[in-house]
């Protein structure tokens, strides 16, 4: 099987400046597998997805590296055949399902406008996609729910929305960042389950931002370990569980609560392995630099 | 029944805004300093001939006894007769408001397209010198007063290119078809373009110097609310389904970015209205704010009275329009 998507010694930078983002980041998905991507605030998992997605910060750009989608490379494309191959292709599940729907419009619109603009379909055929999306969500009433706007709906249910959007087009690859991190604990298992459940169905290749490795245990087949903006491990889940490779990963899942024991609390990283951790990822700034 | 309390409480605020502004400027004008009779009278005139005017327009009893027959007036739609042109007030009134109204529509028209012109220019190439050359226009819209602007206006395009009449609302050596005040909407309805191609050259500069100042504040804030809104997760995740710039921020950002304008417009647009009296001064504009001027100069109290109970009333349905629209374009509003 091919991959979907390569990611490819991938780096961003802000503008004018040495320091990058992200660092010769290399992965790739297949269709129907799902990569977990964790590490620490800040490491760069948004910044991954939206290298991908073509939507970083303006002040942020590619330095290097290639981001193959279908085997096009991005990079190479004119903007707008771009934008609307990943329009197409791709889509994002995003973090805070409060603030990731336009308060002045419907939801039907915000569900059907990619499959009609974008993609040329009748509204009518849009209209029965959305509802056929919403039930996969186990929203009961889709009509009324289409009707409203988003401040008359609770935050699970704006997130089933925003899942049942993003795979409307039946994207062949999904980004979903920290999808459930906005919930309620009750909540979070089941927009968990929706999502896997739904990726499974249609197949679709899938990255899934989380901090948490239970979550990745649950919904990945593979996981790539970030940190200050450089992938530092990539196993597979039964190889990351057996033992990690990296000592930053090791520290990783020491510091996550056993499943036998969930309530126990965070333990703090090692400091050293922090310092350690810190010095690999500039040390690599300076290969780059005299490689580039 | 929320809404029923709402159009009450609205009711009882606008009420009181009439009441109050029409107590203060009963009693305010009749402090001030200036004899209405003494003013109307030829110079060789008797005390006597002064004391039967006075008693005639009632100047002769208390302050209180006057404000109470003048009030009992107004409540019977009766404001009075104008001291200088000795005819009803309200007719008067009436037959300038138009005119002014007229003015002021047309220049918030301008303010607006330029406003929203700009703002969306700024914001489509924002972090450029685009965005620098707005702003720019914006800062010198705004230190610039609307009477300066004028005169700005005045000496370009009546004395240097004179393109624009410079005086009056409609040239004196037409024929008027007219049965309303309402010229401009009437040449319209009647077809007569080339009257009403007349009426927007008078108009323009009046016009467009009271829009400038309204049009840089409009602009200054929709592009800044456009901004804040631009960087929003919902219009990022229209990028991520294959939308462009100019989608985004029409459809997108600018429905929710315009709301914190459409208040200040409001506002503007009662600043706008009391700009009118200077400006129509200074083109020979024969609108209210005019006629205002030359009540307070001949103190004309009566007629000072009528026109600043219709400018207050205006401005009260100014705010009411505003929060209507405001509700009707919040959906938040819309269902509480
Ligand atoms: N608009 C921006 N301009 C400059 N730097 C930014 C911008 N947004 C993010 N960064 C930087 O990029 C780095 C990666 O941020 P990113 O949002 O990808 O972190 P993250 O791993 O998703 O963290 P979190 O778990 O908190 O979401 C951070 O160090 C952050 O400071
Ligand atoms: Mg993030």
């Amino acid at each position: 099987m091919s991959a979907f998507l390569t990611v490819n010694n991938l780096s961003a930078a802000l503008h004018g400046y040495e320091q990058r983002v992200l660092r010769s980041v290399s992965f790739s998905i297949d269709t129907g597998e799902v990569l977990g991507l964790v590490g620490e605030s800040g490491a760069g998992k948004s910044m991954i997805g939206k290298a991908i997605l073509g939507i970083l910060p303006t002040a942020i750009e590619i330095v290097e590296g290639e981001i193959l989608l279908g085997g096009q490379d991005l990079q190479k494309m004119k903007p707008a055949d771009r934008r609307r191959l990943i329009g197409a292709t791709a889509a994002l599940i995003p973090q805070d399902p409060l603030t990731a729907l336009n308060p002045s419009r419907r939801i039907e619109p915000q569900i059907t406008n990619r499959l009609v603009d974008i993609l040329g379909w009748t509204k009518a055929d849009a209209r029965l996609r959305a509802m056929e999306l919403l039930n996969e969500v186990h929203i009961d009433n889709p009509e009324r729910v289409m009707a409203s706007y988003p401040h008359e709906l609770s935050g699970g249910m704006r997130q089933r929305v925003l899942i049942a959007s993003a795979f409307a087009a039946n994207p062949k690859l999904v980004i979903a960042d920290e999808p459930t991190t906005a919930l309620d604990v009750t909540v979070q298992k089941q927009i968990l389950r929706l999502i896997r459940d739904l990726q499974a169905r249609h197949s679709t290749a899938m990255v899934f931002v989380t901090h948490d490795l239970g979550v990745v245990s649950k919904v990945c087949q593979r996981l790539s370990v970030l940190y200050g903006g450089k992938i530092v491990e990539n196993s597979s889940i039964p190889d990351f569980f057996a033992g990690p490779k990296h000592a930053y990963s090791r520290a990783l899942l020491a510091a996550t609560p056993k499943y036998t024991d969930p309530d126990a609390s965070l333990l703090p990283v090692d400091e050293a392995v922090i310092e350690a951790v810190a010095a690999e990822v500039l040390e690599s700034d300076k290969e780059w630099r005299h490689g580039g | 029944m929320k809404l029923l309390r709402a159009i009450l409480v609205r009711l009882m605020t606008m009420s009181v805004t009439l009441i109050g502004a029409a107590v203060v400027v009963f009693f305010v004008i009749r402090v001030v300093p200036g004899n209405p009779i003494a003013m109307m009278l030829p110079p060789g005139a008797t005390e006597d001939d002064i004391a039967r005017l006075t008693a005639l327009y009632g100047l002769d009893k208390s302050i209180i006894e006057q404000f109470w027959i003048w009030l009992s007036g107004v409540v019977q739609g009766d404001f009075g007769t104008s001291i200088s042109l000795r005819q009803p007030v309200m007719p008067l009134v009436l037959g300038r408001l138009p005119a002014t109204l007229e003015l002021a529509i047309f220049a918030l028209v301008i303010a607006v397209v330029i406003g929203g012109a700009l703002a969306l220019t700024g914001v489509r190439h924002r972090e450029t010198r685009t965005e620098t050359a707005v702003d720019v226009a914006n800062g010198v819209g705004l230190s610039i007063p609307d009477f300066l602007w004028a005169l700005i206006l005045i000496v370009l395009f009546g004395v240097l290119m004179p393109v624009f009449h410079i005086s009056g609302r409609i040239s004196p050596s037409l024929d008027l078809p007219f049965v309303t005040q309402f010229y401009v909407f009437e040449s319209v309805a009647r077809l007569r373009f080339d009257l009403w191609w007349d009426l927007l050259k008078h108009m323009f500069m009046p016009a467009l110097a009271l829009a400038i100042p309204l049009a840089a504040i409009i602009s200054q804030l929709l592009k800044q609310s456009l901004k804040e809104t631009m960087h929003l997760d919902y219009v990022t995740l229209a990028r991520t389904k294959g939308y462009g710039e100019n989608h985004v921020i029409l459809s997108e950002a600018l429905p929710n970015a315009v709301l914190p304008t459409l208040t200040l417009i409001g506002v503007q647009f009662t600043f706008l209205i009391g700009g009118t009296v200077i400006i129509e001064r200074l083109f020979s504009y024969e609108g209210l704010g005019n006629m205002a001027i030359d009540a307070v100069i001949n103190r004309d109290l009566p007629l000072i009275q009528g026109i600043v109970i219709v400018f207050a009333l205006l401005f009260t349905l100014i705010n009411l329009a505003v929060d209507m629209m405001y509700a009707l374009l919040n959906p938040r509003l819309r269902h509480a």
